[in-house]
């Protein structure tokens, strides 16, 4: 989608929202009031990919991008990445605004790194599998002494092993999970500080995720990695992440603490997404109704309303929030602290508490 | 590298035989192709080993061991020319500025299309608008009148016919490559090399190159049939090295002595074959390796 479409002039930006924020030191990355809009060719109408996002990444946490297909995830990870320029808001890494100069970009990508949904496509298919691993020192450090050494720790530390028998294959000889850890040790090589993944597992077999998961979650305790992971599966954010920011149509609705979010889901939406999951015991799935509207037309009023089962109901009306959900937008959420959530309605039953 | 160096580089080395094999055996299914890689080793060959059976002398318009028109015969198997000169010597002969201009010239054209074409479809936006307007510029110049111009303008020799040709080939290879090089650069490996930290140079260079060289490699072999035939052309309209035998020159000088009329065939038909036999032989490798490079039959390997 985003090739055939070009960036467009900035925007309104969006007004922070204050959220009492739990003091956990500065984070290491993260967006704040982030909004990415794409203009179709010839100016045929703005899709707000990201639409005002507010997000923290502490040091050594892991946390979980949720959403549906096409609502913005994965052009939040490429900005993060400095991979799409936002037009408005900023990306801080270190509570520095990244810097978009080839130098600076070139200096932050040696502590940030990413790894991508298709470990098939990501790597170059003329390279052997030492060369991939070694592309981002050579870029950073040119040709080094130890380079062989740091290839084949970075290797086993992703769990191929014994490192040397990889060496000299070509990615169309390894099985995917195999990929995938290439892909891996390619960026950790350079002994990043944090990872972004997009969907690092959403190709890979059941039986491989689990060993890319477990992955994740060592090197978090043996380096200290932080890591932002994209996903459509909230069992896998259950299983692996710290905090779970849920997003949907460029906005961040609900967000906290993953036991909190996804034990006690406050937003219709996450409520929705979380009972057709087989293992959540929900009594009865809830099956949205129709697609997410186009990103061009952002519905006015809480961005959810079109589809939400709890006004369509008539719970909302019973409890006098229908007006405010179907004109008033619920605001941008705060990038940390506790359990937050983007909902008239689910505001309103904190009230009551 | 210490120990384990060189087991890693033999390692590699039998990797490579061992694509190479792959190669050789895919190119092999195709017949056309074998015949006209046969052809051009010949050809090849001949003009490498001419001066140990031709005595240069003999090819001077002074030292022509015949008569005038002597008819072809046991001892000159193609006849002779004006001058007393054995036409198959000099056919022999001429395969040597024939193959160099050839590959010099393809090469020109081939690396700067090739040059032209990464940047203009690995930077988008103006710099390949620009780019591909002035390719297109060239492409609808008809590229004879150019090389004619040039090689009027510039003096006379085997260096200016190559730069004729080499400027005014280029601009079929950079639409080629530059539509490769958008294909390629779509393709997720150049992101994960953009977030690795990869400058421009670096993506152009380690992943977009190694990806469009086969269909470089496959234009290049088409291009030496384009460029012999263009020196031909050059040469047989008098803008050639006079200094030097061409096959373009020979039939030249035929049709100045009016071999034409005299029914002198010998003199015109043996060059014009040469020509059109080692441009079809480039012709039909370069068809072969467009066939073994397919992107189809790679991804199945």
């Amino acid at each position: 989608m985003t090739a055939e479409l070009q960036r467009s002039a900035p925007q309104d930006g969006p007004e922070g929202a204050a959220d009492g924020a739990r003091a956990q030191g500065e984070p290491l990355l993260s967006a704040s009031g982030l909004s990415v809009e794409f203009t179709g060719r010839g100016g045929r109408g703005t899709a707000r990919a990201v639409d005002g996002v507010d997000l923290d990444l502490h040091a050594g946490e892991i946390l979980a991008l949720v959403g549906e297909s096409g609502c913005g995830k994965t052009t939040l990870a490429r900005t993060l990445l400095g991979l799409e320029r936002p037009t408005a808001g900023r990306v801080l890494f270190e509570g520095r605004p990244l810097a978009y100069g080839a130098r600076a970009l070139k200096g932050y990508r040696h502590r940030v790194q990413l790894v991508q949904q298709d470990p098939a496509g990501s790597l170059n298919p003329r390279h052997t599998v030492y060369d991939a691993v070694a592309e981002g020192l050579r870029i950073h450090e040119g040709a080094t002494a130890d380079e062989e050494r740091r290839v084949a720790d970075a290797l086993s530390r992703a769990g191929l092993r014994p490192p040397e028998r990889f060496y000299l294959r070509y990615p169309h000889e390894l099985s995917g999970g195999q990929r995938q850890r290439v892909v891996i040790a390619g960026a950790l090589v350079l002994e990043p500080e944090a990872l972004v993944a997009d969907e690092p597992v959403a190709s890979l077999d059941a039986s491989v995720r689990g060993e890319i998961l477990r992955l994740l979650l060592d090197l978090r305790a043996d380096l200290g990695l932080s890591a932002l992971v994209v996903t459509h599966d909230l069992g896998m954010a259950w299983n692996i992440a710290d905090r779970v920011a849920v997003m949907y149509l460029g906005r961040v609705v609900e967000a906290g603490p993953v036991e909190e979010v996804l034990a006690e889901p406050r937003h219709p939406y996450t409520q929705a997404l979380m009972s057709v999951l087989p293992e959540s015991g929900a009594q009865e799935p809830q099956v949205l109704a129709g697609e997410p509207p186009d990103p061009t037309r952002i519905p006015g009023g809480c961005r959810f309303h079109a589809r939400c089962p709890v006004l369509a109901s008539g719970e909302a009306e019973r409890a006098g929030v229908a007006d405010a959900c179907r004109t008033q937008d619920p605001g941008v959420l705060s990038g940390s602290g506790p359990a937050r959530v983007a909902c008239h309605y689910a505001a309103l039953g904190r009230a009551g508490d | 590298m210490s120990a384990p160096a060189p087991s890693r580089r033999a390692l590699l080395w039998a990797r490579r035989r061992a694509a190479w094999g792959e190669f050789a055996r895919t190119y092999a299914q195709n017949r056309a192709g074998l015949f006209g890689l046969a052809a051009l080793a010949a050809a090849a060959l001949t003009a490498l080993c001419a001066p140990l059976f031709i005595d240069a002398g003999e090819l001077a318009v002074t030292g022509g061991p015949g008569g005038r028109f002597e008819p072809p015969s046991g001892e000159f198997w193609l006849g002779t020319d004006a001058f007393g000169r054995s036409v198959l010597a000099m056919v022999l002969w001429g395969a040597r500025i024939s193959l160099t201009v050839g590959f010099l010239a393809a090469f020109v054209s081939v690396a700067l299309g090739t040059v032209i074409g990464i940047i203009a479809g690995h930077f988008g936006g103006w710099p390949s608008d620009v780019l591909m307007r002035v390719t297109d510029w060239f492409l609808v110049l008809p590229s004879l009148v150019v090389a004619v111009a040039l090689a009027a303008v510039l003096e006379r020799s085997t260096l200016t016919i190559i730069v004729a040709i080499g400027v005014t080939a280029w601009p079929a290879t950079a639409r080629v490559v530059r539509a490769q090089t958008l294909s390629v650069e779509a393709r997720p490996f150049i992101e994960r090399a953009r977030a690795l930290g990869g400058g421009h140079l670096h993506v152009m260079k380690r992943h977009v190159l190694p990806n469009v060289m086969p269909v470089v490699l496959a234009q290049t072999t088409l291009l030496v049939a384009e460029a012999i035939v263009m020196e031909s052309t050059l040469s047989f309209l008098g803008l050639g090295d006079p200094s030097t035998i061409s096959w373009g020159g020979i039939l030249q000088d035929a049709r100045s002595a009016g071999a034409i009329s005299s029914g002198i065939w010998w003199y015109m038909v043996p060059p014009g074959l040469a020509i059109a036999l080692v441009a079809l032989s480039f012709t039909l490798c370069g068809r072969a390796l467009e066939g073994v490079f397919n992107p189809r039959l790679r991804e199945r390997r």
